[in-house]
Parts: structure tokens; C-alpha cells; sequence
């Protein structure tokens, strides 16, 4: 069997820098006729750059790749889509307002003897597919009236159409149903048979135990092992994917005040999460940990009153409040630190002071009017506490870097002089530096007594600072652990859902 | 400097700019043609831009708001015959402006509250109120001007105060407005982050209802403010008065180094973007251009402010 193995590409020695950051370190990865190969690591650990090099959205700062034994280039992903090297997650010719069939042929419409677009042709052809593939979906079809389920598999088949030799899926059960998760391993196995490689991406490990056949482990950027799915478990996988010293980079210092601020009863949304429970502490960080799409983030914006929830109650210094919009969340000293910035926590074409003001005019204010004596002292007074790089207040927020940015967000809150905190991903995008002066903030906040729930996937960060971690998988409070219980590999079972 | 006066630099940048072409603008019609600025045509240059020049500033805060307001001259026809048939009517004039204020900021109102609460895009929302208020003007009047207005009111279009032409005072008096709620307000500060991120200022804890519905009630109120000018000026009710009003005021916002796409903006660009459109036209018409040319003029023009601002800003 392993002598009939034809290897389909080959990535060797591939190295990625980005300022402050080596994302991957010198990654080996083989991909064979037939074969699904699992990659599996934390978050951060290179899964999604070593894929972006493969697609051609990113170039590796070195390391060749071989299709077919021959060395190429994939410097934009039209090249990896004409080395027939397809990703589920971004195909690039996909029109959602036109039918099933016409994506399918997009580009290269079938004409009749008279010049017209040969309809019939084309329908029946996508047909045939479909069927093959045993997808219940009509031709004609307009794509963005699907489900997500189906027009996941509608890609899928496309790329089966058009021959794709390689086949990418990026956490493709995410927004799958488990019985959408049956169909479409039905297909992946389908494709396997046909003698396509696949490279099969996920969070969950259960998943690439049933589907995989072997599985590459990455961790900070290395290849810590390739080895057959046969010959490793479940345990032994979260193993390998862990395994890291905590930096001193976390040493901050903690609080202990017995006094809560913030009780969530049984918050519930159908079909995102059900009976959260928790109290938060003034001085105490709280974590909030799962993994994609686990619902950490919808409860968070919930609490915030960024999104409506079903049922439940939340209480501020013990009085019930309901949040039923953001400006009734700041009103009662809860801030929010979303995850994407730029799209939700920035406007970037203000300035650096009206940015930092943005959450506080009406403390600001009188009749309506603003104080700008204030105003300017707010912006002043955050600029130089949190060291934000900026050549003045007036200086338009689009035009500083990620790290400064994500400060100017924190001042937000900071001048809005909330209790409590929601940080979702709060270092995501930004270099070590940055990093550890975001960590000091927050040790600064503590220290005033104010409360931060903290979001976020990347477990040594969590672990590294919160004082307590509440586990979510698929919505449902797995456990919760303290300081001193935190362990990686307890916590990794919990949010995958082992007990 | 005073405070407050602090602004985005790009915007501030812009109106430097337009306002130097203002300035060229009417010294080279000056040199050219004295009458040009001779105290009638002057005045009669403001008289008659005050109408449009008071539209443009409500524009100018949709604008920045992110949205766009194209019911503008269908408001200001409707304001402009209730106006008047209340004054025909014998009410007093006072309480007839009264009233036919409220009017102008009860459809702009009105229109803010379907793009907020049924989230339909206010090119839209606007398009159906330029056709539907218009409509309401027309059916009012049997499409016929209101006429026989109270001689008090009619005069206000030839009263002076200071030399300057009372619709002038107005029009300064809603700039001065504008300025206000635009810099010292936290109407304003919201209206940028509005238009620059809505997402960011929801979850920064903006209330963008209010300020959506305020934003629209305002451009109302401008609207209806421009009406009655219009009323004063026509002496009478015309139901088609003010028709392609939003073309005109959107080109005066634009030129002014407001951006389409919300969040950058202010009022005296807008100011100078009007003035720009009165003097070519006028300047024109006094040296016997062909108003057809000046059109094609102003279209120019308008483009090339755009791409010269954007070429400043990727700069």
C-alpha cells in the first residue's frame, strides 16, 4: 500500500516571518493521491499560514514546493487554482446571485451551434454531478438560496467537477449540523476514492480521528510529528499539540476581592448556547475558553447587548439589569472589547481623540454641548498612560499600526471608567511588545478593582492570566476550573468536549 | 486658537483648498467683469443660493451620517405650500412658519424611522419620499401655485438688515447651526462615528436610533426652512418648486470635501462647495456664457475636486 503512494505535492523546509512573529519554522508536509491528512495545533501554531502558502495568499519567506516532483511558485491563488489546488473555505469563483449550474461552468459557459449559452448543457452536466456525488440539490438553484450546509457541499462538488487534485477543508464543519457532518464526510471519502488528496483542517480532534488517515501536528510554528491516525488516540494527540513553557511574559499580579460585580443566570439562545452561569469578582479576571464556534464569543456579546439572547438574567453589583442594547451595557459600566477592531471597534476615519472619546460624550457633556477642555485631557491623559504611538490627537486612527490601534480601543473604555470588562481575543493581531503592555493593563485594571472577562482560543494566554476559566463546548458549560487547577491538556479535553 | 476648533486634519485640508478656489474664482470674475462684483449682483448672487446653500448643510449631515437624503426638494415644496395655504388661510404668519417647520422635520422624521427600524437603505427610503411629498404638494394645491400671501411675509424676500438680504441671514444663521452641532455637540461627534463605523459606534454605546431619526429630522427641518425662503421669494406656494434640489445640493456637499461614503465632512466645505456652483453660474451668466457650458462646468469641476482629495489622502 505505502509503495503505491503517489505523492501529489510536497512542501519542504517552509519558513514564514512576520515582523516580530516566525509563524512557521522550517515545516515539512506531504500530501498523496488518495490520502486525508489531518493537521491539528493550537491556535497560532501555523495551520492557517502553512495553508495560506499553499493557496498562494501568502509567500513563505523560504522553502520550496514541489507539484508532481517539479518545483513551483504559487504567488497568487489563480496559480494554486490552475495547479488544480482547490480550498472549500475560498474559492474565488463563486457568484452567490447566479444558479448552481451556471457557478459550475462560470468562466467557460457552454455555447449552442447558434452562439447562445447552451443552458440544457450545462443544467444536465451540473446534474450529473450532483447525482454522482449524491447531492440533493437542484441545478437551477440561485447559490445564496442554499443553506450553508448545501452550498458547502455545492463547492465541494465544483471542485470535484473541475478536477481539483488537492482539496482543502478549513474547519469545514463549523457551521455544520451533525448530520450535514455525516454527508459530507460521505463526499470527502467519495473524493478520496477518486484519488484526490485532501487536507483536512479542524479544532475538533474527534473529527480527525474519523475521517483522517494521517495527521500533522504543529506547534508554534514546527512540525512536531506526522504519523498515521492508527497509531495515536485522542490523549496522545492534545499531547503533542501542547507542551510549551509559559512565558514570565503572564506574571502579573493578582487580586483577590471577594466581592461580585457581575452574575449570569442561566443565559440561554436556542441553538448558540444554553444555561451559562458564572460570577465575576471586582479584581478578578475571568476566562472564558473554547474553541471555533463554540459560542464563548456569542455569550459575551449577549451579556454586552451587542446580540439578543432568549432567556436568562444578568445582574450588575447585584441588581438585575436588562442589557437589551450596548448603550444600556456602557451605561451600567460594561465595556467591550471586540475581537475584529477595525470593523468593530474603530471608527478609522476619526481621530485619535474623538476614538478615544467615542463611548464617553454624554460624560463629557452638558445640554448636549461637549466639553473639549475634557475631551482633549481624556485623550491626552490615555495617549500618555498607554504609551499610544501617535504623532498627535488629531491624527486619523487608520494611519497607526495594529498594536497602537488596539490601544486606542482600550482607552475607549478606560476613560469610560467601567467596572466591567469584556475582552474578546484581546492580543489577536499583534506582536510580542504589544502583547505584554496589553497584559500590564489589564493588570492595571485589576488593580483598581475593575473586572475582565476575557475571551479567548489561545489557551496559554488564558491560563497565563485568568484567575479562574470556564470551559464552553458547542454552548453548553463543560467545567470550570481555578488558578491553581488550570491544566492544558484538562482544559483542551474539556473544550472538545471529553469529560 | 480657539478650542474646538480642532478638526480632522484631511477635512480642514480640503476646505483650505476649496475655499482658495473660491477666492481665484471671484477675483478672476472681478478683473474680468466688473459687475460682477458690483453690491446688487452680489447681494442677488446670495438671494438667490440661500435656498439651495440652506438644503445643502441638512445634506451635509445625512451625508456624513453615511446616508444620502433625495427627498430634499419634495420636503421643501411641501413645506413651501402648507406654508402658504395656512397663510392664505389667514393664520398667523408666525405660527403658519411654525407649522410648516414641523412638517418638514415630521417627514424627514419619518423617513429616518423606516431606514432605522426596517433597515431599508436610505436611498430608498428618500427616492419614495421624493416621489411621495411631491405628490402630497401637488394633490394639496390641484398642482397650482398658492398665491395672495400676506404682504408682511412676501416682503422678507427684499428685506435687508445690515445691507445684507434677510434670506442671506438666514442661510449664515443655519451655517452657524450647523457649525455648532457639528463641532461642539455630541450629536455631531456621533453623526462621524456613525458614518465612519456604525458597527463601532453601536458597540461603543452610541444610541443610533436617536441619532439616525435626529440626523433625517434635521435634514427635514433644513428642507422646510429652504421652503418657506422659497414661499417669500416666489410670493407664493409653488408645488414644484425646489425640484432637483438633491442633485444640486449633494454636488454642493461633495464638492465641499465631504466624503459619500459618511464620516468625513463639515459645514463650511459645504459652504464654499455652494458658493463655488453660485459664482460659476453666476459669473457666467453675466459674461454671456452659454448656461449649458456652465453646466457641463460645474460637472468637471466636481470630478476633479474628487480625485484631486484622493490623491491627497493616498498620498
Amino acid at each position: 500500500m505505502v509503495s503505491e503512494r503517489k505523492e501529489i505535492i510536497r512542501m519542504e523546509r517552509i519558513s514564514k516571518q512576520f515582523p516580530g512573529v516566525t509563524a512557521l519554522d522550517g515545516v515539512n508536509f506531504q500530501i498523496y493521491k488518495g490520502q486525508i491528512h489531518g493537521i491539528v495545533g493550537e491556535n497560532g501554531a501555523g495551520k492557517s499560514t502553512l495553508i495560506k502558502i499553499l493557496t498562494g495568499a501568502l509567500q513563505p519567506s523560504s522553502g520550496n514546493i514541489f507539484v508532481d516532483g517539479k518545483k513551483v511558485i504559487i504567488s497568487n491563488p489563480i496559480i494554486a487554482q490552475n495547479l488544480q489546488i482547490g480550498a472549500v473555505y475560498q474559492d474565488l469563483t463563486v457568484a452567490k446571485d447566479l444558479t448552481v449550474a451556471e457557478n459550475f461552468f462560470l468562466g467557460q459557459i457552454p455555447k449552442n451551434r447558434f452562439g447562445f449559452i447552451d443552458w440544457k448543457k450545462m443544467v444536465q452536466k451540473t446534474a450529473a454531478v450532483l447525482r454522482e456525488l449524491n447531492i440533493e440539490v437542484d441545478p437551477n438553484m440561485i447559490l445564496e438560496k442554499l443553506t450553508a450546509a448545501q452550498k458547502e457541499m455545492v463547492l465541494i462538488a465544483k471542485q470535484y467537477f473541475k478536477q481539483y487534485r488537492v482539496v482543502i477543508f478549513d474547519e469545514p464543519t463549523a457551521l455544520l449540523t451533525s448530520k450535514d457532518t455525516e454527508e459530507l464526510f460521505r463526499i470527502i471519502k467519495k473524493l478520496k476514492k477518486e484519488g484526490v488528496g485532501i487536507i483536512y483542517i479542524s479544532h475538533r480532534i474527534e473529527e480527525v480521528f474519523e475521517i483522517c488517515d494521517t495527521v500533522t501536528v504543529l506547534r508554534d510554528g514546527k512540525r512536531i510529528t506526522c504519523i498515521p491516525i492508527s497509531e495515536t488516540d485522542i490523549d496522545g494527540l492534545i499531547s503533542r499539540m501542547v507542551g510549551r513553557n509559559i512565558d514570565d511574559m503572564y506574571s502579573i499580579i493578582h487580586q483577590h476581592l471577594n466581592k461580585e460585580v457581575l452574575r449570569v443566570e442561566n443565559l440561554s439562545k436556542t441553538g448558540v448556547f444554553k444555561n451559562i452561569n458564572f460570577t465575576v469578582n471586582h479584581g478578578e479576571i475571568f476566562g472564558l475558553f473554547g474553541l471555533v464556534n463554540s459560542g464563548t464569543t456569542k455569550i459575551a456579546r449577549a451579556i454586552y447587548g451587542a446580540d439578543r439572547f432568549d432567556q436568562g438574567s444578568i445582574y450588575v453589583d447585584s441588581k438585575n439589569i436588562r442589557i437589551t442594547s450596548p448603550s444600556i451595557a456602557v451605561a451600567n459600566g460594561i465595556g467591550f472589547l471586540p475581537e475584529d477592531k477595525k470593523t468593530e471597534g474603530l471608527a478609522v476615519k476619526l481621530s485619535v481623540r474623538h476614538n478615544i472619546n467615542l463611548s464617553s460624550y454624554s460624560n463629557i457633556s452638558r445640554m448636549g454641548f461637549v466639553n473639549g477642555k475634557l475631551e482633549n485631557q481624556n485623550a491626552r491623559q490615555q495617549i500618555k498612560s498607554l504609551r499610544i504611538r501617535t504623532p498627535s490627537a488629531e491624527q486619523i486612527v487608520i494611519n497607526l499600526s495594529g498594536g497602537n490601534q488596539q490601544k486606542v480601543v482600550l482607552a475607549k473604555w478606560l476613560v469610560n471608567q467601567c467596572k466591567i470588562f469584556i475582552f474578546e481575543e484581546p492580543t489577536a493581531g499583534i506582536d510580542v511588545g504589544a502583547k505584554e503592555e496589553i497584559y500590564k493593563i489589564l493588570e492595571l485594571l485589576i488593580k483598581k478593582g475593575s473586572a475582565i472577562v476575557m475571551i479567548s482560543s489561545y489557551l496559554p494566554e488564558l491560563m497565563g492570566i485568568a484567575d479562574r476559566i470556564t470551559v464552553v463546548y458547542e454552548g453548553t458549560q463543560m467545567g470550570a476550573l481555578s488558578r491553581n487547577e488550570f491544566d492544558e491538556k484538562r482544559l483542551l479535553q474539556l473544550a472538545s468536549g471529553v469529560i | 486658537m480657539i478650542r474646538g476648533i480642532i478638526k480632522k486634519k484631511a477635512t480642514r485640508f480640503h476646505e483650505m483648498n476649496i475655499l482658495l478656489v473660491l477666492i481665484v474664482l471671484i477675483i478672476s470674475l472681478a478683473l474680468i467683469n466688473n459687475r460682477f462684483l458690483s453690491f446688487g449682483n452680489i447681494t442677488n448672487l446670495l438671494r438667490s443660493t440661500s435656498m439651495i446653500g440652506v438644503v445643502a448643510i441638512g445634506m451635509t449631515f445625512v451625508i456624513i451620517s453615511g446616508g444620502i437624503d433625495l427627498s430634499v426638494g419634495s420636503v421643501l415644496a411641501l413645506s413651501s405650500v402648507i406654508a402658504a395655504k395656512l397663510m392664505v388661510s389667514g393664520m398667523p404668519i408666525f405660527l403658519s412658519i411654525i407649522i410648516s417647520l414641523a412638517s418638514g422635520i415630521l417627514a424627514g422624521l419619518l423617513m429616518g424611522i423606516i431606514i432605522y427600524e426596517a433597515r431599508v437603505p436610505p436611498f430608498i427610503v428618500t427616492l419614495a419620499g421624493l416621489s411621495v411629498f411631491r405628490g402630497i404638494a401637488m394633490l394639496l394645491t390641484g398642482a397650482k401655485k398658492v398665491v395672495g400671501l400676506p404682504e408682511n411675509f412676501a416682503n422678507f424676500a427684499v428685506i435687508r438688515v445690515f445691507g445684507l438680504p434677510g434670506m442671506a441671514i438666514v442661510w449664515l444663521l443655519i451655517i452657524v447651526i450647523g457649525v455648532i452641532m457639528a463641532r461642539y455637540t455630541v450629536f455631531g461627534r456621533n453623526i462621524y462615528a456613525i458614518g465612519s463605523n456604525p458597527e463601532a459606534a453601536r458597540l461603543s454605546g452610541i444610541n443610533i436610533r436617536a441619532s439616525i431619526y435626529k440626523v433625517y429630522a434635521f435634514c427635514g427641518f433644513t428642507s422646510a426652512v429652504a421652503g418657506i425662503l422659497m414661499a417669500a421669494r416666489l410670493c407664493g406656494g409653488s408645488p414644484s418648486a425646489g425640484s432637483g434640489y438633491e442633485l444640486d445640493a449633494i454636488a454642493a456637499v461633495v464638492l465641499g470635501g465631504t466624503s459619500l461614503t459618511g464620516g468625513i465632512g463639515g459645514v463650511f466645505g459645504t459652504f464654499f462647495g455652494t458658493m463655488i456652483i453660485a459664482t460659476i453660474s453666476n459669473g457666467g451668466n453675466i459674461m454671456g456664457v452659454n448656461p449649458f457650458v456652465l453646466e457641463i462646468v460645474i460637472g468637471v469641476l466636481i470630478v476633479i475636486a474628487v480625485v484631486f482629495d484622493h490623491l491627497q489622502k493616498n498620498k
